[in-house]
C-alpha cells in the first residue's frame, strides 16, 4: 500500500553497523547541536541538557536549570579574540528563562529571566560576539548576558526562525512577514548596538516554517503551503519562487502521482538546508532538490518517508540525510540519470494519465532543458532503522558518525563499525604497550 | 575449557576388538596401545571392587579414654553410605597412627603443666582388605576434665580410590585444616571458659578453706597444729597451687598464636572478638599474674562458683563432653558445614577432579579470553592456591622415562617431595624372601637401569610380599620420611621411583590380605606458625626438618615413633647411600619443582596407556597470561604449528568422529566402570553442583535441538555472531527450554551474567538487543501480542527469529564450517555434559583463534608509516582465510569474538562501558523444517 521506497536488509553503501544508544533524557529530545569535533549537546522537553561526547558516546554533563522544555539551543564558541573565554551553550526554554553554559566545566554561566515571552529562537552572530534571542522581540546580548537592544514588541506569536545576513542584517521570520533587521553600532559606546527595522516582506501566503541562508548572496525560505522563495540577501528582494511542490506535473522528470487530496500539511516546508548550487527541502514526506541556477526543482523524492519528514542535511560525498516523525532516518544519494541524448521524450506517456495536455507546454520546455542538462534523482542508499517514535534531529559528525535524537526519549551514535573495530585495536595495543605486556613472557 | 574427554585418549578394550578390525582403522597418530594389564581390568581406572560403602564419606572419630577409638558422626549422615563398612574398626586404624601424640602434661623442666598448641598431623593411611583409603587429619581439643587436658580426635576423608586421596592431599589438607582450624578455635574459646569457671571455683574454695583455717586458728589457742588444721593447710596449698596452675593454663590458652590465621582465607570468627569475650570472665588475679593482659573486665558473669573437693570424681565415672560441647555450638556448626563442602567439594572421580583443576587453572590464565565462554561464577571463584604449589611426580615421570640419570634424581625428589609428602612402600613386616630376591644395596647407575623394568614389575613383587597381618606404611609424616625411605630400600628393591611409590599401589591392595598402608605425609612447615615456633621451642624440637632451607623434603634419619629404634639402626647404613645421593642430586638440580613445560599435556607415552588421571600440574610462569604468541615471529605468515591450518580445520571428519566416540566412550567408563565414589556426578566445581546440573540440562537440550531442527547452525551461527536471536513462541516452558538450549552458544559480553533473558512478554527495544544476545519471547494473540510483533518486523535487521510454534527460522545465510563440528546432527555424543564439553572445547578453538586475530598487531596496524590501509585490511583477511584456516562466515564469528576481547581489554575495571550493538546489512532468508 505503502509507496515508500524500500531497501532491503543488503545495504552495502550504509557505513553505520554500529550503534551506541545514550540514555539519560526523560522526555521528547528535539535539539541537537555540535560543540566541536567530539562534543554535543542535547536538549528536549525535559528541561535537561547533556553533553556527550560523540566518540565514546560518554555522558560528559549533565546540566540542570530550566524547569520547562527547552525551545532553542545554540551554541556559543570561544572568539578568538579572547582565550579565556571557553565555548558555551545558550538555552532557552519555556519557563521564560535564558542560561549559558560553560561546555569546559559544565556549570551555568548565568541566567537571564526578564522576557516577557517564550525565546523562540537564538542565534549566535558570531563576527559580532553577540547573540540574539527571537520571542515576541529581538533582543540583542552580549558574550556576558547584557542586553544590548531590543526591538519594540513585534507580535504576540513570536519571533519563529532568524537568519543572519550580510551587512549586520538578520532576517527573523514572525508569521507570515519576513522583518529584516539592521544592527548598527551606536555612537557612545565600544560595544553598543541598535537595532532598527529594515524591511518588511510579506510574498508568503502562509506561516514561514524554515529559513536558511545559503551563501553572502541569498538566503531562503519556505512556509506552511509549500513555497519556496529565494532572496537576495543584499537587496532582499525575491529572485526566484517554487510553489508547486506537490504538484506532480509541472515536474515531469519525476514519476507522476495522483493524489486526490493534498493536506496542507503534507506540503509543509518543514526543513530546509542547502549546498552551494542546491537548497534541500523537506516538504512533508518528500524530500525536494532545488536547483538555484536553473531555478527549478531537479530531484524529488515525494515519499521519502511514511511520515513527515523533520530534518535534512546535506553531506559532503552527494549524499543527503532525512529523518522523519516515522522513526527512520534514510541516506540519499543525488544520482545522475544515464540518459541517452537520442532518446526521445515519451510524449505519449503522459497522455495515458490524462496529464498530457496540460503539460505539453511545459513538457516541450522540459525537453529543450534536458538536452544540455544531466537529470538527477535521489536514490535510497540505505536506512537505519532504531528509533522507536519520530526521530527529531540529527547531527552529522563525519567520520565519527551521526547522532540521531527521538520522541523516545533515546539518542542514537551510529557509527562506522569497521572504523571502530580499528579504532579499538589501536587503543588496545596502546593499552598493552602501556601495560608492558607488549614483551615476550616466555 | 579443556574437558576430559579431550585429554583421556581412546582405548580399545578387548571386546571391542572384533568390531574394531571391521571399522576403518585409526590413522597412526590417533591410535594408542592396548593397556598392558588388560587381563586383570581392562579399564585402567578400574577401582577395587571390594569396597563395602557405596560413596566417599568423612568419619569423625575419637580416641575415648574410656572406651578407646569410636566413631561419632559421618558426613553425609546417612547410613546408606557407610553401608557394611565397619566403622568402630575403621575407627581403631585411623586413631591408631596418629605418630603426633601430643606431649601434654608436666614436662621435665617445668613446674607447671605446659599446653602444646600441637600442629594437626595429617597421615593417609590405606586398608586394602576394606578397600579404604583415607586421608587422616589427627587433631587435639583441650578438656580440663580429660586425661592432659588433651581429647584426641581425628577427621577422615575415606575414599575406596587411593589416588584421589594421594593426588588431593594438598586439597584436602587444606580444607580439612580449614575446619579443624575451626574446631580448635572453638575449643580455646571454651576450654578458655572453662578454666575461668574452673578458677572462681576455687577461688571460692580457697576463700572457704581459708575463712576456716582462721576460725581454727582462733578457736585454737594451744599452740600447736592439730591433724585436722594441718590438713586444712595442705588443703589450702594444694587449691592455692592449683589456682596458680590453671591461671597458668588459662594465659597459655589466650596467647595462642591467631596469627596465622591471618593468612587464610577462611575467617570463622574475629579472632580479637573472641578473645575479648574469653576475657570477659577474667578477674584480678589473673590480670596481676599476667602484665600483659589489660584488666578491663567490667562484666562479670553470671556464675556462682562452687566448691571443690580435694579428690574429683573417678575418672570412668565422669561424662565425657561431647564434641559439641567441647567447642562451642556455633564453631561446631561451621564445622559441620565445612566438612559438608568438603564431602561435596571431593565427590566423584578423581580424574574428573583432575581435569577440572587443571582447566580451572589454565582458564584463570587466559584471562584475555575467558569471559567469552565460561561460567560467571566459575571465574570469580579463588581456586585453592596449592594446586599449584606441588607437582605431581606421576605426571613427571611419564616423560621422564627416557631420561637420563640426571634426570633421575628430580625425578625421586619429586616424587617424595611431592605436596612436600613422601610416598612409600614400607612394610612394618618385612618378608625376608624378598631382601634376597633382589640387592638391596645398589648403585645409582643400576638404579636407573631397572628404572623401567620395575616399572610394572613392582605391581606384582609388592602384591607377593605385602601378605599377611603386614602393616605398610607408606610414609609417615614428619620423622617419617627419612625412615621410611631407607625402610624401604632395606626391605623392598623398590627404587625410589615415583611408579613405585604411587601407581602400583592399586593392583597390589587386591592380594594383601590384612593391612594397614600408611601411606604419607609430613605436615609442611608452612604450616607452623613463625610466633608458634619462638614461643614454643619443644614443639619445634620434634620437627627434625626445621633447618631444611628449601622447606621440601625432610631426609633426616630420625626414629618413627611407630617402628621405633631397632630397625633404624639396622637400615641406617643402607638408607644413607641413597639419602645422600637424593641429596647430592637434588641440590645439582635445584629446578626440580618446575615442570617442564609438556607436562601434563603428554600424560601417556610409549607403552603407557593412559594409566594416570591427569596429573596435577603447576602452570608455567611465564603461561599464556596476557602474554603474546610471540607476535615478533608471527609477522609475514611465520606461525606457529597450531595455527597449521591442517591442524586446526583440515582432516576434521577424523578427528571430529575419534572426539565425539572419545568422549562419549570415557564419560561412560569413568561414570559406569568405576565401582566406587562415581556414582553421584562429579561437581563441575568446587561447590556448584548446580551448575554442573544446569550444564548437563542445557547440553541435553542443546543435543535434542540440533537433531530436532535442520536449521541448528543458521541459528547458532547468529548466536556466535552476536545477532541477538528471538526465540518466539506461545508456551514459555518450550520457549525457555529453546533458549536454554541456545544459550550454551552465546557468548558472554562482559564478565557479567550471560546475556540471556529467557522469557520477555513485551515488545523489543533497540536497548534490548544491545543488552541480550538471546531471547525468548512470548508470541501472544492480544492486541500487545501485534505490537511484539511488529517490534520484531522493524527491528528485524538485528534479528534472528526463531518460531517456535511454526517451527521456522528467519536469519542471515550461513555456509561456514565451525559450526557443523559444533552441532552436528548425526553426532554420536548421547549425553549433555558430553556434548556440553565437546561444545566448550570447539569454542576454545575459537576463542584461541579470536585472540590470535586480536591481539596481531600487524593485522589491525600498518607496518610501516606509508603502508595503506588495504594493504593492512587484505593482510586481515588472508590471515583469516589462510592462516586460520576461516571459510566465509566463520569469519564473523572470530571478527565479533575478536571485538569483544578488545571491549574486554580495552574497558577499564572501574565503568562499565557503553554496550554498543553491531550488526551486518545483509539478507535473511527463511528457515523451514
Amino acid at each position: 500500500k505503502s509507496s515508500v521506497q524500500t531497501i532491503g536488509e543488503e545495504q552495502i553503501q550504509n557505513p553505520y553497523t554500529e550503534l551506541l544508544v545514550l540514555k539519560g533524557h526523560q522526555d521528547i529530545v528535539r535539539f541537537l547541536v555540535q560543540i566541536d569535533d567530539c562534543r554535543f549537546a542535547s536538549a528536549g522537553d525535559d528541561g535537561i541538557i547533556f553533553i556527550w561526547n560523540a566518540q565514546t558516546g560518554e555522558k560528559l554533563y549533565e546540566l540542570h536549570g530550566h524547569t520547562h522544555k527547552i525551545t532553542a539551543i545554540a551554541p556559543f564558541s570561544s572568539s578568538d579574540v579572547t582565550e579565556e573565554e571557553t565555548d558555551l551553550i545558550i538555552t532557552a526554554s519555556a519557563d521564560r528563562t535564558v542560561i549559558a553554559w560553560d561546555c569546559a566545566s559544565g556549570r551555568q554561566v548565568q541566567k537571564v529571566s526578564c522576557f516577557h515571552s517564550t525565546v523562540k529562537c537564538l542565534t549566535v552572530l558570531q563576527r559580532l560576539n553577540v547573540w540574539l534571542s527571537g520571542g515576541s522581540d529581538l533582543c540583542v546580548w552580549n558574550r556576558k548576558l547584557d542586553l544590548l537592544c531590543k526591538t519594540s514588541h513585534l507580535t504576540d506569536a513570536g519571533i519563529s526562525a532568524l537568519v543572519e545576513l550580510p551587512k549586520n542584517c538578520v532576517a527573523a521570520a514572525v508569521g507570515k512577514e519576513l522583518i529584516i533587521f539592521r544592527l548598527i553600532a551606536s555612537s557612545n559606546g565600544c560595544e553598543g548596538w541598535n537595532i532598527l527595522e529594515v524591511k518588511r516582506l510579506v510574498d508568503h501566503q502562509d506561516n514561514i516554517s524554515s529559513l536558511v541562508s545559503v551563501n553572502d548572496l541569498t538566503f531562503v525560505t519556505g512556509s506552511h503551503v509549500g513555497e519556496l522563495i529565494v532572496w537576495d540577501a543584499l537587496d532582499w528582494t525575491k529572485q526566484a519562487s517554487e510553489c508547486n511542490f506537490w504538484d506532480s506535473s509541472v515536474h515531469p522528470d519525476v514519476q507522476p502521482e495522483i493524489k486526490l487530496s493534498q493536506s496542507p500539511h503534507e506540503t509543509s516546508v518543514q526543513h530546509l538546508t542547502s549546498d552551494e548550487e542546491c537548497v534541500f527541502a523537506a516538504v512533508g514526506k518528500g524530500i525536494y532538490v532545488y536547483n538555484l541556477q536553473m531555478k527549478r526543482v531537479i530531484a524529488c523524492q515525494r515519499t521519502a518517508h511514511d511520515s513527515s519528514v523533520l530534518h535534512i542535511e546535506k553531506l559532503p560525498n552527494r549524499q543527503l540525510i532525512s529523518c522523519s516523525e516515522d522513526g527512520s532516518v534514510r541516506i540519499w544519494e543525488l544520482r545522475e540519470k544515464q540518459q541517452l541524448p537520442a532518446e526521445p521524450v515519451p510524449t505519449g506517456f503522459f497522455n495515458m494519465w490524462g496529464f498530457g495536455r496540460a503539460n505539453k507546454q511545459a513538457n516541450q520546455a522540459a525537453k529543450k532543458m534536458h538536452e544540455n542538462t544531466p537529470v538527477y534523482f535521489l536514490e535510497l542508499v540505505g536506512d537505519l532503522i532504531g528509533h522507536s517514535s519520530a526521530v527529531q534531529m540529527f547531527l552529522y559528525f563525519g567520520e565519527l558518525g551521526l547522532a540521531t535524537c527521538s520522541a523516545d526519549h533515546l539518542i542514537i551514535l551510529w557509527k562506522d563499525g569497521e572504523r571502530e573495530s580499528s579504532l579499538r585495536s589501536l587503543t588496545l595495543f596502546k593499552k598493552l604497550a602501556q601495560n608492558g605486556d607488549l614483551q615476550l613472557r616466555l | 575449557m579443556i574437558s576430559a574427554p579431550d585429554v583421556v585418549a581412546f582405548t580399545r578394550e578387548e571386546e571391542l576388538e572384533d568390531d574394531l578390525y571391521r571399522e576403518p582403522p585409526l590413522p597412526e597418530e590417533y591410535s594408542v596401545p592396548l593397556f598392558p594389564f588388560s587381563g586383570q581390568g581392562a579399564n585402567p581406572w578400574a577401582k577395587v571392587a571390594g569396597s563395602k560403602f557405596t560413596r566417599d564419606f568423612i568419619l569423625i572419630s575419637e580416641f575415648s579414654e574410656q572406651v578407646g577409638p569410636q566413631p561419632l558422626l559421618t558426613i553425609p549422615d546417612d547410613a546408606k553410605v557407610s553401608g557394611t563398612f565397619d566403622l568402630n574398626y575403621f575407627s581403631l586404624r585411623i586413631m591408631s597412627v596418629d605418630y603426633q601424640a601430643s606431649f601434654v602434661g608436666h614436662p621435665p623442666g617445668s613446674a607447671y603443666p605446659k599446653l602444646n598448641f600441637v600442629e594437626d598431623s595429617k597421615v593417609v593411611l590405606g586398608d586394602s582388605k576394606e578397600g579404604a583409603f583415607a586421608y587422616v587429619h589427627h587433631l587435639t581439643l583441650y578438656d580440663l576434665e580429660a586425661r592432659g587436658f588433651v581429647r584426641p580426635f581425628c577427621m577422615a576423608y575415606i575414599s575406596a580410590d587411593e589416588h584421589k586421596i594421594m593426588q588431593q592431599f594438598q586439597e584436602l589438607s587444606t580444607e580439612f585444616s580449614k575446619a579443624s582450624e575451626c574446631l580448635k578455635t572453638g575449643n580455646r574459646k571454651a576450654f578458655a571458659n572453662e578454666l575461668e569457671k574452673k578458677l572462681k571455683d576455687l577461688d571460692y574454695t580457697r576463700t572457704v578453706l581459708h575463712n576456716e583455717t582462721e576460725q581454727q586458728k582462733k578457736a585454737n589457742d594451744k599452740g600447736y597444729y592439730t591433724t585436722q588444721a594441718i590438713e586444712k593447710a595442705n588443703e589450702l596449698a594444694s587449691v592455692e597451687k592449683s589456682i596458680i596452675e590453671h591461671q597458668d593454663l588459662l594465659r597459655q590458652i589466650r596467647s595462642y598464636p591467631y596469627r596465622k590465621l591471618k593468612d587464610s582465607e577462611f575467617h570463622p570468627y574475629e579472632p580479637e572478638c573472641a578473645l575479648d569475650r574469653a576475657d570477659m570472665g577474667n578477674d584480678q588475679d589473673l590480670a596481676a599474674s599476667d602484665p600483659g593482659e589489660t584488666p578491663l573486665y567490667t562484666h562479670v558473669p553470671s556464675y556462682t562458683p562452687k566448691l571443690i573437693k580435694a579428690k574429683s570424681a573417678k575418672c570412668f565415672d565422669k561424662k565425657l563432653k561431647t564434641l559439641e560441647e567441647l567447642c562451642d555450638v556455633y564453631f561446631f556448626t561451621q564445622t559441620l558445614d565445612q566438612l559438608h563442602h568438603i564431602e561435596r567439594t571431593f565427590r566423584g572421580d578423581v580424574c574428573y577432579l583432575l581435569t577440572e583443576q587443571i582447566s580451572r587453572a589454565l582458564l584463570k590464565q587466559q584471562s584475555v579470553t575467558n569471559f567469552l565462554f565460561e561460567d560467571v561464577s566459575f571465574l570469580d571463584e579463588k581456586p585453592p592456591e596449592k594446586q599449584y604449589r606441588g607437582c605431581q611426580g606421576l605426571g613427571q615421570d611419564a616423560i621422564d622415562e627416557k631420561c637420563s640419570e640426571e634426570s633421575l634424581a628430580p625425578k625421586v625428589v619429586i616424587s617424595l617431595g611431592s605436596y612436600k609428602s613422601s610416598v612409600e612402600c614400607v612394610p612394618i613386616k618385612m618378608e625376608q624372601e624378598m631382601e634376597d630376591s633382589e640387592e638391596p644395596k645398589m648403585s645409582e647407575s643400576l638404579m636407573s637401569e631397572h628404572q623401567e623394568n620395575l616399572d610394572y614389575l613392582d605391581a606384582d613383587i609388592k602384591g607377593s610380599i605385602s601378605s599377611g597381618e603386614s602393616i605398610e606404611v607408606l610414609g609417615t609424616e614428619k620423622s617419617g620420611s627419612g625412615l621410611t625411605k631407607s625402610e624401604s630400600q632395606a626391605s623392598l628393591p623398590v627404587m625410589p621411583s615415583p611408579q613405585a611409590g604411587r601407581s602400583k599401589v592399586g593392583s597390589r591392595r587386591t592380594v594383601s590380605e590384612d593391612s594397614i598402608e600408611v601411606l604419607s605425609t609430613c605436615p609442611s612447615e608452612s604450616l607452623i606458625p613463625e610466633d608458634f615456633k619462638a614461643s614454643y621451642p619443644s614443639a619445634i624440637n620434634e620437627e627434625p626438618y626445621a633447618d631444611d632451607d628449601e622447606g621440601g623434603l625432610r631426609f633426616a634419619p630420625r626414629a618413627n615413633p611407630g617402628t621405633d629404634d631397632g630397625q633404624d639402626d639396622a637400615s641406617k647404613q643402607e638408607s644413607l647411600v641413597q639419602v645422600d645421593a637424593a641429596c647430592c642430586i637434588r641440590k645439582e638440580s635445584p629446578n626440580f619443582l618446575e615442570p617442564l613445560p609438556e607436562l601434563g599435556q603428554k600424560p601417556c607415552e610409549e607403552d603407557g596407556v593412559v594409566r594416570i588421571p591427569p596429573q596435577l600440574y603447576r602452570p608455567a610462569e611465564q603461561g599464556l597470561r596476557g602474554g603474546f604468541p610471540c607476535h615478533d615471529g608471527l609477522s609475514a605468515g611465520l606461525l606457529p604449528y597450531e595455527l597449521d591450518s591442517r591442524y586446526l580445520s583440515g582432516g576434521r571428519e577424523v578427528s571430529k568422529s575419534s572426539l565425539d566416540e572419545c568422549s562419549d566412550s570415557t564419560s561412560y567408563i569413568s561414570s559406569a566402570a568405576s565401582t566406587c565414589s562415581d556414582r553421584t556426578p562429579s561437581p563441575a566445581h568446587l561447590g556448584s553442583a548446580a551448575g554442573d546440573r544446569h550444564r548437563k540440562r542445557a547440553g541435553q537440550n542443546a543435543l535434542r535441538f540440533i537433531r530436532q531442527y535442520p536449521f541448528a547452525h543458521p541459528a547458532i551461527y547468529s548466536l556466535l555472531s552476536g545477532r541477538t536471536l528471538v526465540v518466539l513462541g506461545e508456551d514459555e516452558a518450550m520457549v525457555k527450554r529453546l533458549v536454554m538450549a541456545l544459550s550454551i552458544f552465546v557468548p558472554n559480553c562482559g564478565t557479567y551474567a550471560k546475556p540471556v533473558k529467557h522469557w520477555v512478554t513485551s515488545p523489543l527495544h533497540l536497548v534490548d538487543f544491545q543488552k541480550w544476545k538471546l531471547i525468548g519471547l512470548q508470541r501472544a494473540m492480544s492486541p500487545a501480542g501485534v505490537n511484539v510483533l511488529h517490534a520484531l518486523s522493524r527491528y528485524s535487521r538485528y534479528l534472528s527469529i526463531l518460531d517456535a510454534d511454526s517451527k521456522t527460522l528467519r536469519c542471515p545465510l550461513y555456509k561456514g564450517t565451525v559450526v557443523a563440528r559444533l552441532a552436528d546432527h548425526r553426532t554420536q555424543i548421547k549425553r549433555g555434559s558430553t556434548y556440553y564439553m565437546h561444545v566448550q572445547s570447539i569454542l576454545t578453538q575459537l576463542c584461541s583463534k579470536a585472540f590470535l586475530f586480536t591481539f596481531c598487531h600487524h593485522l589491525h596496524l600498518p607496518i610501516s608509516e606509508r603502508e595503506p590501509e588495504e594493504s593492512v585490511v587484505s593482510r586481515r583477511m588472508n590471515f583469516l582465510k589462510l592462516q586460520l584456516g576461516l571459510s566465509n562466515e566463520d569469519i564473523k564469528i572470530v571478527q565479533y569474538l575478536a571485538e569483544l576481547l578488545k571491549l574486554h581489554y580495552i574497558q577499564e575495571p572501574g565503568q562499565g562501558g557503553n554496550p554498543l550493538l553491531r550488526y551486518d546489512y545483509v539478507p535473511s532468508f527463511l528457515y523451514k523444517i
